[in-house]
């Protein structure tokens, strides 16, 4: 497998300027004689598809939602970052760069950092050039906060719904094309397959979500930005639909899947409460701005009411250990935190799984208005769900599964390992190494979509006849069509007792004991035991109901947990192998005295990448990291 | 807690549909709207049932994809809640509900309690946005925006596009849908060069798209999972009075339009 990332030359910070300038270019008026195919219309898929037809390429775009403004990006609650400085704070370029860098524990790509610290900037004069409602200072400039594992204010944001204003912004200008002609967009729609064609990416084959109709669609170039795969974990707080089949299909198709055992568990989400749950809810890591983290010292405590414990009596965690970064301490270290003080009988609520996030003090400081003004909505929402007022009583919250720094790999050119099949945003790996830090995942999908790809795939289109269109009707999209309706078909003739979700909440079980916050040899091998047989479970008792040629949830379901049943494999793989602790992979054989993980530079400096080997075991690749801009340290927010 | 279900059950677009009653027991009440179809869902695959349609994907109030009238109230008509955040806790045992898909003729039944909303995405693309090709902005701050103009502009933009303004309303009317995007766009400098057009453009489509008009009775914003004010309707109809000019001073110019 060829892992050349083709990283440009010249010192970090010209590396993109060169590569820009470097870069083939397609003549205007050829543009529309290439046809490109997006998957996936959130903020990294649906920037890519409407910027790609404003140069003037012929689009299609594709997502299973009814609407391409549902995607799971609009979830996102707390901010987006960007290298402004406005605040005049002291962040620079190089900050956001070296706060990603060592956030991502020292396991993501130097170069690709410093272009997404770089186009951080752009991003935000773009979005709000599109009419996102920012917040803003009375002035009339821009607000910012403060997320984890910075020490500067660097996060825009639109109350608790920055990804909800991000996506309509990236929503109505795909529709703009949309309406201009320029973009054809295919709704409820179903990715199934990936062509590949003379070692190149020739299209998909798609299922209708409607109809049931399978089609093949041909192109120059095919864009993949499908998301991440935390729904691996049955709870997660990841919308019910977002899946691995698009990447796993293509993985299938010879695309490298890169570290896929780097999953983000969300320190802040409100716990699990019964067995009928179908997710878990984020509460946005912007509440640690004001919110107190803590648990009672006393195990007595626990079944107190929050309020009868004096200060004294608490123990707040996160100040005491990480004096510095505080409750801003990064995702991995919070909910490793969070666990251990659960793990040791301190934990509050039911089943002892929670830990409470205060806003006594902020309330006291800066009144119920200010508070309610910052984080009205996600206040709303948890009383909602939880039936607490937490402007009287501490929040409770566990961490949850929420995103995945594992993905395809990609090079420089954010192209994987198949020629003309590009991958952005969550469902690649490129960015945040072994650990993400909030606010980031949205920059990450808009640098992506707005300032990457339509350099990186007109240098590429720019290489290709565009007279040599590959032909829907060839014999391999008929052999790839002919597979996806065997696949269903096989599906619906299994015909068994138990559904699909009890299969899905199994596997989501599996994983989280074995494979979630704590992985460690046996813990993983167990896995690695259970998980083949509950794939056969699934292929021969699953009861798929309905038919194929018609509107049928069920089959739809059943088909990406049939991906998840066998992708799991590879997750507990992978974390089986990196025989080291970085970020949120924490193998608890590799830990230093303190609890804190340890990292193994001199064996795992690397970037793992699994290639499909058919029916024998897939095969472990590696791209060396080479860190020459930032010293390879033990991270500390001490 | 046990409950009595009418569920609206229909094959497709085309096919009759009708009610169906089903009996769900053992309900938590911590369990949301969506998480007791779930459970239903799961009891009626155990009997080989085809379990029921309906559409859902974030639940957390944010996506805008479920929708349901429960009741005859769009996602159930507790005060600012979409369906995926309305909790049983709300429900009393032994209650028995009338679950239905969102009734307009601009939304056919797709299956269930599913329906087809595209009809949403034709009066966007018609017009609501911002002509800003990526790569032409300016710094974000060189223009600035008095915080009051900005939060009037998120409050609106706040809309999840459910479409339960729609089902509440007698006529079928998006009026709440499209003055919300209108809104926005209209209280940010960056949406004011194409103001008229797009109010214009907009409503023309949402009128081709089949909605009914407003007749004002503001069952939308009673319905509204986001509250979004029926003011908004206020300012659509004012700038569309000048946009009828405008617009048709730029036809006669032969300027583009339409």
């Amino acid at each position: 497998m060829n892992l050349d990332a083709r990283i440009p030359g010249g010192p970090i910070e010209q590396k993109w300027a060169n590569a820009r300038f470097e870069m083939k270019l397609v003549n205007p008026a050829n543009k529309r004689k290439y046809k490109v195919i997006v998957v996936g219309s959130g903020l990294a898929g649906g920037a890519a598809a409407a910027t790609l037809a404003e140069l003037g390429y012929d689009v299609a775009c594709f997502c299973f939602q009814d609407s391409p403004r549902r995607a799971h990006s609009i979830a996102a609650q707390g901010g987006i970052n960007a290298a402004k400085n406005y605040q005049n704070d002291g962040d620079s370029v190089h900050r956001l760069f070296y706060d990603t860098v060592k956030g991502g524990d020292f396991r993501s790509r130097e170069a690709n950092v410093q272009r997404l610290a770089e186009v951080s900037v752009n991003i935000i004069d773009q979005c709000t050039a599109m009419g996102v409602p920012f917040a803003r200072e009375y002035g009339g400039t821009l607000a910012n906060r403060s997320f984890g594992g910075a020490q500067v204010s660097r996060t825009f944001y639109a109350r608790g719904q920055t990804g909800q204003q991000l996506l309509l912004g990236v929503y109505s200008a795909l529709e703009r094309q949309i309406g201009h002609g320029k973009v054809r967009m295919f709704s409820r729609t179903e990715m199934l397959d990936v062509v590949v064609e003379n070692g190149r990416a020739a299209g998909i084959v798609v299922r209708d979500l409607v109809t049931g109709a399978i089609t093949a669609h041909a192109a120059h170039a095919v864009v993949l930005a499908t998301g991440g795969y935390g729904n691996i974990f049955f709870l997660s707080t990841n919308a019910k639909g977002c899946n691995v089949t698009a990447t796993y299909r293509a993985y299938k198709r010879g695309a490298g899947f890169a570290n896929p055992c780097f999953t983000q568990i969300h320190p802040t989400c409100i716990p699990m409460s019964g067995d009928y749950q179908s997710k878990l809810t984020l509460m946005s890591e912007s509440l640690r701005n004001d919110g107190r983290v803590w648990v009672p010292k006393r195990k007595d405590d626990i079944a107190k009411p929050p309020r009868d414990i004096p200060d004294d009596a608490r123990d707040y965690y996160l100040e005491r250990k990480y004096p510095s970064f505080g409750n801003l301490s990064p995702r991995d270290i919070a909910s490793r935190a969070a666990k251990e003080q659960c793990d040791d009988g301190r934990g509050v609520g039911p089943g002892g799984r929670g830990v409470y996030l205060d806003f006594r003090d902020a309330i006291a400081r800066d009144g119920e208005d200010t508070i309610r003004e910052k984080y009205g909505n996600l206040f709303e929402m948890y009383e909602r769900i939880t039936g607490e007022d937490p402007y009287r009583v501490p929040m409770r919250i566990y961490p949850a599964v929420h995103y995945t720094m594992g993905g395809l790999w990609v090079d420089y050119q954010l192209q994987t390992t198949v020629p003309g099949l590009f991958c952005l945003g969550e469902a690649n790996f490129s960015d945040h190494g072994a650990n993400r830090l909030g606010a980031s995942a949205l920059m990450q999908g808009l640098a992506d979509g707005y300032f990457i790809i339509p350099y990186t795939l007109g240098n590429y289109l720019a290489g290709v006849n565009a007279a040599a269109l590959p032909d829907p009707r060839g014999p391999l999209f008929e052999a790839a069509k002919a597979e996806v309706r065997g696949k269903l078909d096989r599906l619906l003739a299994v015909d068994g007792k138990r559904s699909i979700d009890s299969f899905h909440k199994e596997l989501g079980h599996l994983m989280w004991e074995h494979c979630g916050m704590a992985r460690s040899k046996q813990s993983l091998e167990h896995a690695l035991d259970e998980i083949p047989k509950l794939r056969e479970q699934f292929w021969s008792d699953v009861c798929v109901l309905g038919g194929s040629d018609t509107f049928n949830q069920s089959l739809e379901k059943a088909g990406r947990v049939a991906d998840f049943l066998e992708f799991a494999e590879i997750v507990c793989k992978d974390a089986l192998v990196r025989e080291e602790s970085c970020g949120a992979h924490f193998r608890v054989e590799h830990q230093a005295r303190d609890g804190e993980a340890k990292r193994d530079d001199d064996n795992f400096c690397h970037v793992a990448v699994w290639e499909y080997a058919g029916d024998a075991a897939p095969v472990r690749n590696v791209e060396p990291l080479a860190f020459e801009n930032v010293k390879l340290a033990t991270r500390s927010y001490k | 807690m046990n409950l009595t279900l009418h569920i609206w059950r229909q094959n497709d677009a085309t096919s009759p549909g009708a009610f169906k009653t089903y009996r769900v027991e053992d309900v938590s009440t911590h369990a949301s709207f969506l998480e007791m179809l779930d459970v239903l869902n799961e009891q009626l695959i155990a009997r080989r049932e085809e379990p029921i349609a309906f559409d859902h994907d974030c639940r957390e109030g944010i996506c805008g994809m479920c929708s349901l009238m429960i009741d005859g109230r769009p996602h159930g008509g507790r005060h600012a809640t979409t369906t995926c955040q309305l909790h049983m806790r709300f429900f009393k045992d032994g209650d028995e509900l009338w679950i239905e898909p969102w009734r307009a003729a601009a939304f056919p039944v797709i299956k269930d309690l599913c329906v087809d909303r595209s009809a949403f995405d034709r009066v966007i693309a018609a017009g609501g946005f911002v002509t800003a090709n990526c790569g032409s902005a300016p710094d974000a701050n060189d223009v600035l925006v008095a915080k009051e103009e900005a939060d009037r502009a998120f409050e609106a933009a706040a809309c999840i596009g459910c479409g339960a303004c729609v089902a509440a309303c007698p006529n079928g009317s998006a009026m709440l849908f499209v003055a919300a995007k209108l809104s926005h766009l209209r209280h940010l400098p960056q949406g004011q060069p194409e103001r008229l057009h797009r109010t214009h453009a907009m409503v023309t489509a949402m009128d081709a798209a089949g909605f009914g008009n407003c007749s004002n009775h503001y069952e939308c914003e009673a319905a509204c999972p986001k509250a979004i004010s029926r003011d908004v309707i206020a300012e659509l109809n004012r700038d569309y009075a000048k946009a009828t000019f405008v617009h048709r001073e730029r036809v006669e110019r032969g300027d583009g339009v339409g």
